[in-house]
């Protein structure tokens, strides 16, 4: 028998899916995958039970790709497992390296969301006012859901990541790079982010059309305008992550006229992609007046959607105080 | 006509030569032989009007009589400026003229000079002063180029005249007509209202050419082009024609000029605080409150008054107020002392006491006399009799609210001292004006790279260790544009100034900081971001590498681009983001 291949995990926890879809649009390179490694635990593609993960061995997968976010209990229960189990974790996608768009919970608390999820919603209809729970009785046997946590989490805040593989969802080559890296053992330094180390202008062919001084007096947001297919977004006073976002995406939204929504996260040198945008964005305002500048950043709608959309559990704000939701 | 060609004559048996198209009068003046006029003028064509110039020619056979200003001379002519006959036909012109003009002066001294003693010709009106002479008219027309004023009828009722006998709106008021006038028969009315004592900086038009001021450096007349003839009509240059240096030119324009240099000393200065600004004291509606400066400039020498202290009137004011902290010290408008004004107020009293014997109130919230010799002044004030009041004062009215205060000025103020509101009538209150920083200020910091106080005058790099050097190597400031201070203050800090710039100028090289702002190429994507914000325009885009650089030299580390770097490339040494972090981790330990 020749030799063992590499065991590999894909997991998913607080995620829209997006990322094992990822793994699908490999389309035919899925074959080299498979062919080089075995997929020993992959839930939403086969039948696999988490009793037959707690029945391998400590260290015996080479590498477990772990998606979304932790939002649950039972999330964390399963993470803290595939770490013991696996020699290699790679946080995937955005919620798993960041927090994500689930991350933006943070803004809110379990009571606030099942409040709005199961009573307020247009489209809910719970007349009983029912509410999930953590332990129900029903015909005198007790059934259990995980526990939903107040705060989500990305995936390094609940258990030890080697690295990080950027993007909502990733995008094909880079996990292919990731993957023959892994293959043939030529990683760079645990914890790294397996994408560029530069921003995202770096790439961007909009980038000479930058006048020689940025300056913005109104905020608008993409579909005010009618977007100049050829010129800097921030330029035509719309707000583009990408300088304050890691490159490696290959610029889908930027082809589709479409600015940067900041998903691969910063850069190696940057703790906040959210206040480091938002600090250059203060910057460039074109106004010394304190009054101006109060008018044109009140044209920003949702600034903390907008900067921290992918962020927030990453950043230094990490969530909204528990004791100022109501 | 050949300028060069030169003719022989004769003047008084005397040869001359002299230069073709010169005039009898003129060759005579060469020869110091007085010839006397009336009507003439080295700056204006000859007329011939008075024939007071006459003398008798012999031209070969022919002798007449000729008047010398306006007669060219000619080869061979012999000139007798004495002879009988031109001394009996100046007699009698100048016989007519005593009848004509009896009040005119140069005729009189003339006729003076000659023996005459009475005109035995008809004297019509004994007040007369205008002979005719047409001086006026030729300035007005030459000069001036107005043509405002000229002749009109003929014979006996010939006279000068603005068109109609109207005032000439093509008169331009420049008073050159009676500046030529030898008799003084011209006189001109200012039918401008213009106070000459208080409101002296509208005292009306200068001398169109003058040296701005005594103290002037460099100490050289200029051409007040709002004032000067030659801008309104494009005439008179009278100035060009008679400095002999050929130093005026009327074509000169303001140039900008552009020098490179290494060192920059800003002593820009301040403003005074507008009085006007506060309401309440009335400055500028009532009369006979004056700020600080003009009293200044009241009392000095070269003044308006010749240092007298008047009232609006003229009269000297028997009761004077001097009121301190006038846009100082108060929150409405500085909050900041302006550090001149209690020792200035303390002179103005003393130059009182010293000029007048007007009663003295001297309001004031404390004194600051802090340099040396100055509370010692201050003691001398207080033995001088000098009435002091602690307090602000709160208006300033010319409502009376009893008889000894009909037509004074009130001076409303509580004192603190006596615990008790007090009104005071004065016949002039000196209005101890703060200072402030300039109004470019703000542009001139925001030329040179350097920053304002929050009072708004420059700020010093350090305010011990480096008070006259700013946040730009290379820029230094001296005296009030950096903050209120006295002459001896700034007198010191000019010197230290100067020898800041010297020593660097000399040195020729400078130390950097350590902190600057570096970025990091291989992180930079070159967004561009920071360029435009540098306020030391110290960053510039390598096109080649597609990143933006720091020029080292130029960074002054200020960390505007660290901030505004969205992809981390830009750090400050000594504050990079992982040091900040470490500190405010450190903050947290326990």
């Amino acid at each position: 028998m020749s030799k063992q291949k590499p065991k590999v995990a894909f997991y998913w926890c607080s995620s829209c899916g997006g990322c094992e879809e990822s793994i699908v649009d490999l389309a035919e390179d899925i074959l080299k995958v498979t062919d080089a490694v075995d997929i020993v635990f992959w839930p939403v593609a086969l039948d696999f039970k988490r009793k037959d993960v707690e029945a391998m061995e400590d260290n015996s997968i080479d590498v477990s790709f772990i998606n979304g976010a932790v939002r649950l209990s039972e999330q964390q229960e399963m993470v803290e497992l595939l770490r013991k189990k696996s020699k290699m974790v790679v946080a995937h996608g955005s919620c798993a390296h960041m927090g994500g768009i689930p991350g933006l919970g943070n803004f809110w608390n379990k009571e606030t969301i099942f409040h709005r999820a199961y009573h307020t919603t247009p489209s809910t209809d719970n007349p009983d006012g029912t509410v999930p729970l953590e332990k129900t009785k029903v015909d005198g046997k007790e059934l259990s859901l995980p526990r939903f946590f107040d705060t989500v989490r990305s995936l390094d805040q609940v258990i030890d990541v080697d690295y990080y593989l950027p993007g909502c969802a990733p995008p094909r080559d880079i996990i292919m790079n990731a993957v023959q890296a892994i293959l043939k053992g030529e990683l760079p330094p645990k914890g790294s982010v397996l994408s560029p180390n530069k921003s995202l202008c770096d790439d961007c062919d909009r980038n000479d059309s930058k006048p020689e001084k940025l300056a913005i007096s109104e905020i608008k947001r993409p579909w005010e305008v009618e977007l100049d297919p050829e010129k800097c977004f921030l330029a035509q006073g719309v707000l583009c992550m990408g300088p304050a976002t890691r490159t490696g995406c290959g610029e889908r939204c930027i082809e589709a006229n479409m600015p940067c929504r900041g998903c691969f996260g910063p850069t190696d040198q940057v703790y906040d992609q959210g206040a480091k945008f938002l600090s250059s964005i203060a910057s460039i305002l074109d106004t010394d007046d304190e009054k101006e500048i109060e008018k044109i950043v009140n044209t920003i709608v949702d600034p903390a959607g907008t900067f921290y959309r992918f962020s927030l559990p990453a950043s230094t704000l990490r969530r909204k105080k528990m004791e100022a939701i109501k | 006509m050949n300028e060069n060609k030169k003719i022989k004559l004769f003047i008084n048996n005397k040869p001359i030569e002299v230069e073709e198209g010169t005039t009898i009068l003129q060759a005579a003046q060469k020869m110091d032989i007085e010839i006397p006029t009336l009507c003439y003028h080295s700056l204006l064509e000859p007329y011939a009007a008075c024939r007071v110039c006459v003398v008798e020619r012999k031209m070969g056979e022919k002798v007449d009589l000729a008047t010398s200003c306006n007669t060219e001379v000619k080869e061979g002519m012999e000139v007798f400026t004495d002879s009988e006959k031109a001394v009996n036909a100046r007699k009698m012109n100048i016989e007519l003229l005593m009848a004509r003009a009896p009040a005119a002066e140069p005729v009189q001294e003339i006729a003076q000079k000659m023996g005459i003693e009475k005109t035995p010709f008809e004297i019509k009106d004994p007040t007369e002063k205008c002979i005719l002479c047409g001086l006026c008219v030729r300035c007005c027309e030459e000069v001036v180029q107005a043509n405002a004023i000229g002749f009109v009828d003929r014979g006996l009722e010939r006279e000068v005249s603005p068109p109609f006998g109207e005032p000439s709106e093509d008169c331009i008021g420049c008073t050159a007509c009676a500046f030529f006038c030898p008799t003084e028969a011209i006189t001109y009315e200012d039918l401008h209202e213009r106070k000459i004592i208080h409101e002296e900086m509208d005292l009306g038009p200068s001398k169109a050419i003058r040296v701005p001021l005594r103290q002037a450096v460099p100490m050289v007349p200029f051409v007040d082009e709002e004032s000067c003839i030659h801008f309104k009509t494009g005439g008179c240059q009278l100035c060009e024609k008679v400095c002999e240096k050929e130093a005026v030119n009327h074509e000169a324009e303001e140039k900008e000029i552009e020098l490179d240099v290494g060192t920059v000393i800003l002593a820009s200065g301040f403003k005074t605080f507008d009085s006007k600004r506060i309401p309440p004291y009335n400055y500028g509606r009532l009369d006979n409150i004056i700020s600080g400066l003009e009293f200044e400039r009241m009392v000095n020498a070269s003044g308006p008054t010749g240092g007298e202290i008047r009232m609006t009137n003229g009269e000297k004011p028997q009761s004077v107020g001097l009121v301190h902290c006038v846009g100082s010290r108060d929150e409405n408008y500085n909050q900041y002392c302006s550090r001149v004004c209690c020792m200035y107020s303390l002179k103005f009293a003393h130059l009182i006491a010293e000029n007048t014997d007007a009663d003295i109130y001297d309001f004031y919230i404390d004194m600051r006399c802090f340099g040396k010799g100055y509370e010692e002044f201050y003691h001398r004030l207080l033995e001088e009799g000098t009435k002091f009041i602690r307090g602000r004062v709160s208006e300033i009215t010319d409502i009376p609210l009893s008889e000894k205060e009909e037509g004074k000025l009130i001076i409303r103020v509580e004192d603190t001292l006596m615990d008790t509101v007090r009104r005071v009538p004065v016949d002039m209150v000196v209005l101890a004006t703060g200072l402030e920083p300039n109004e470019d200020q703000t542009e001139l910091a925001r030329m040179f790279n350097i920053t304002t106080s929050q009072d708004g005058f420059f700020l010093e790099r350090h305010p011990k260790l480096a008070p006259v050097s700013t946040a730009s190597d290379g820029v230094f400031l001296a005296g009030a544009c950096q903050g209120p201070k006295d002459i001896p203050d700034t007198v010191g800090q000019a010197g230290a100034a100067a020898s800041e710039a010297l020593a660097l100028a000399d040195k020729g090289t400078f130390e950097l900081e350590p902190i600057t702002a570096e970025i990091d190429e291989e992180v930079c994507a070159g967004c561009q971001l920071c360029i435009g914000l540098c306020p030391y325009t110290a960053i510039s885009y390598d096109k080649e590498k597609g990143v933006s650089v720091v020029e080292e030299a130029l960074c002054k580390g200020c960390g505007t681009c660290v901030s505004a770097c969205p992809s981390g490339a830009s750090q400050q040494k000594h504050f990079r983001d992982q040091q900040i972090m470490a500190e405010i981790e450190g903050i947290f330990i326990e």
